[in-house]
């Protein structure tokens, strides 16, 4: 992925903002110009919380190929405090502990790079506390 | 609005098509459509196609396919929404005879997968996914579907055992469909001793990487007497959308795209469930066609797994489901898949599906759907 790419999405990446609609209070990460459920067009920014529940996993055991050196690796949705779900990897956790509704929380890691040379991408995998 | 039939449908066997091209299967299965019609031209054609651009590195392929089938200078289009492209396809086509615009339509679906990497397929496949919230994190196709079927074992205490159950059955089906790519019957032992792919779903849970390509054509009920064929009318076409991450999704096992666009389907057509004689559903996973005869309302939200388990779903059963073989057995090149399923229904409905023929079917349903559930189509075809 080009720099701008990776650039543009640094807010939601390594900062968590999520827009919240102003009219109903839904919170919509990444931000949106429009409020899927109420169609309002009136959001502030928000950071969302870290900590949540795991609402389903798998182990991915076949990866696409930027993820080859991972592999296997568990990935989740994940049900933050307040509402917002996010798909994100479980990490520093052994796979035979992963449970639905085990506690976790989002940390900032490496998540992916493209070959040898590529540029390194940073967001957030979640662990279990 | 006009009354629009299918008079004719073409496919060959599916498989590593490695000694042919995509503007060749293409090519081969629109001859066998035009030829089963009998028609002596078309007046537009859609092709349902997922990634050409992914797969062997070629967009633009509505005009290329209209050069190579001989009909240039017609206006020919690609239609893309992930694997329910064919689906979609066949909406575009019933929607332009129906308005009057056109009298007689190639729908038709195409896929070539096997140009490419085993890796570069399954990332492919993934871009019909939410690549900035999912693909990030490294989630392929089988692992959306595998966090499905983990919270619908969770909620409802559906097992591997009934997974495998969709398997076994479809290939049983397959097994008697000369086209389909893998025509062999297996064991739900094979199924759970199969490597995983994405906990719990194992390769045996997962449909294959395919070449291949469908055509159906249709034309005015008018044209369709004329010909002589016998008639098999569209009586319902519709087609939903969803959030393309299942994250986005305040329930993740429930289809809501499939419930609405049957919703509207069973409507236009004035029919129920109940009404269905047989179905052609997008069994990528073994959890989709679960999680689909739910949305269809073929069975209780949450009892799919049961469902299939009794039999019900068999060749002999109330619902027989996915006669064909199914993605599973048959294969899914996933722009083409939505076509197949209408020469699936269209072969039943006429009676010439062979040793899988199901006794005095006169009403079949397709069910097409992209990505995770992001779009779905579903058509109710009518035997006259």
């Amino acid at each position: 992925m080009i720099a701008p790419r990776i650039w543009r999405e640094m807010p939601q990446r390594y900062r968590y903002e999520a827009g919240k609609c102003k009219e109903c209070g839904k919170i919509l990460f990444p931000p949106r110009l429009v409020c899927p459920d109420c169609k309002s067009k009136d959001f502030e920014i928000i950071k969302l919380k870290r900590e949540g529940k795991v609402l389903t996993y798998t182990i991915i055991r076949v990866p696409p190929r930027q993820f080859k050196d991972q592999a296997p690796y568990a990935v989740g949705i994940i049900e933050l405090e307040g509402g917002a779900r996010v798909t994100a990897q479980i990490v520093d956790c052994d796979f035979d502990k992963l449970k639905i509704g085990m506690n976790v929380r989002l940390e900032f890691r490496r998540v992916q790079q493209e070959g040898d040379e590529g540029v390194i991408e940073y967001g957030y995998k979640c662990v279990p506390f | 609005m006009r009354d629009v039939a299918v008079v004719g449908v073409g496919m060959q066997k599916w498989g590593e098509l490695w000694e042919k091209s995509l503007r060749d299967i293409f090519v081969e299965a629109a001859l066998l459509a035009i030829e089963d019609a009998g028609v002596d031209h078309i007046d537009s054609m859609y092709i349902g196609c997922m990634s050409s651009g992914l797969f062997v590195y070629q967009e633009h392929i509505g005009s290329l396919l209209a050069d190579y089938l001989g009909v240039r200078p017609i206006p020919a289009t690609r239609i893309e929404s992930a694997c329910a492209s064919g689906g979609a396809s066949l909406r575009a086509g019933f929607i332009e005879v129906a308005s009057g615009m056109s009298d007689i339509v190639l729908a038709g679906g195409v896929e070539k997968m096997t140009d490419v990497g085993g890796d570069e397929v399954t990332f492919a496949l993934g871009t019909a996914a939410d690549q900035e919230y999912e693909g990030f994190s490294g989630v392929t196709f089988p692992g959306i579907y595998a966090m499905i079927a983990k919270r619908h074992m969770h909620e409802f205490g559906t097992t591997p055992e009934q997974l495998a159950q969709v398997a076994v059955k479809n290939h049983n089906n397959g097994s008697m469909n000369p086209l389909a790519q893998f025509p062999m019957k297996i064991t739900v032992e094979q199924v759970l001793n199969s490597v995983m792919v994405a906990d719990p779903l194992h390769i045996l849970d997962c449909s294959p990487i395919t070449d291949g390509a469908a055509a159906a054509i249709i034309c005015s009920v008018d044209i369709a007497k004329k010909l002589g064929k016998p008639i098999i009318k569209i009586i319902g076409s519709a087609q939903a959308t969803d959030t393309i991450a299942l994250h986005q999704r305040d329930d993740i096992t429930r289809m809501r795209s499939t419930e609405r666009a049957a919703e509207e389907a069973y409507r236009m057509a004035g029919k129920k469930p109940e009404d269905i004689d047989i179905a052609e559903v997008h069994d990528c996973f073994t959890i989709a066609e679960i999680c689909i005869t739910e949305a269809l309302g073929f069975v209780e939200r949450g009892k799919g797994g049961g469902f299939v388990e009794s039999g019900a779903t068999a060749l002999d059963g109330r619902i027989p489901i996915n006669t064909s073989g199914g993605l599973k057995s048959k294969g899914h090149p996933v722009g083409a898949t939505g076509i197949a399923q209408i020469v699936e229904v269209v072969h039943q409905l006429r009676g010439e599906a062979g040793e899988r023929q199901v006794k005095n079917a006169r009403v079949g349903l397709t069910q097409n759907m992209g990505g995770s559930g992001g779009s779905a189509v579903v058509h109710i075809l009518e035997a006259e």
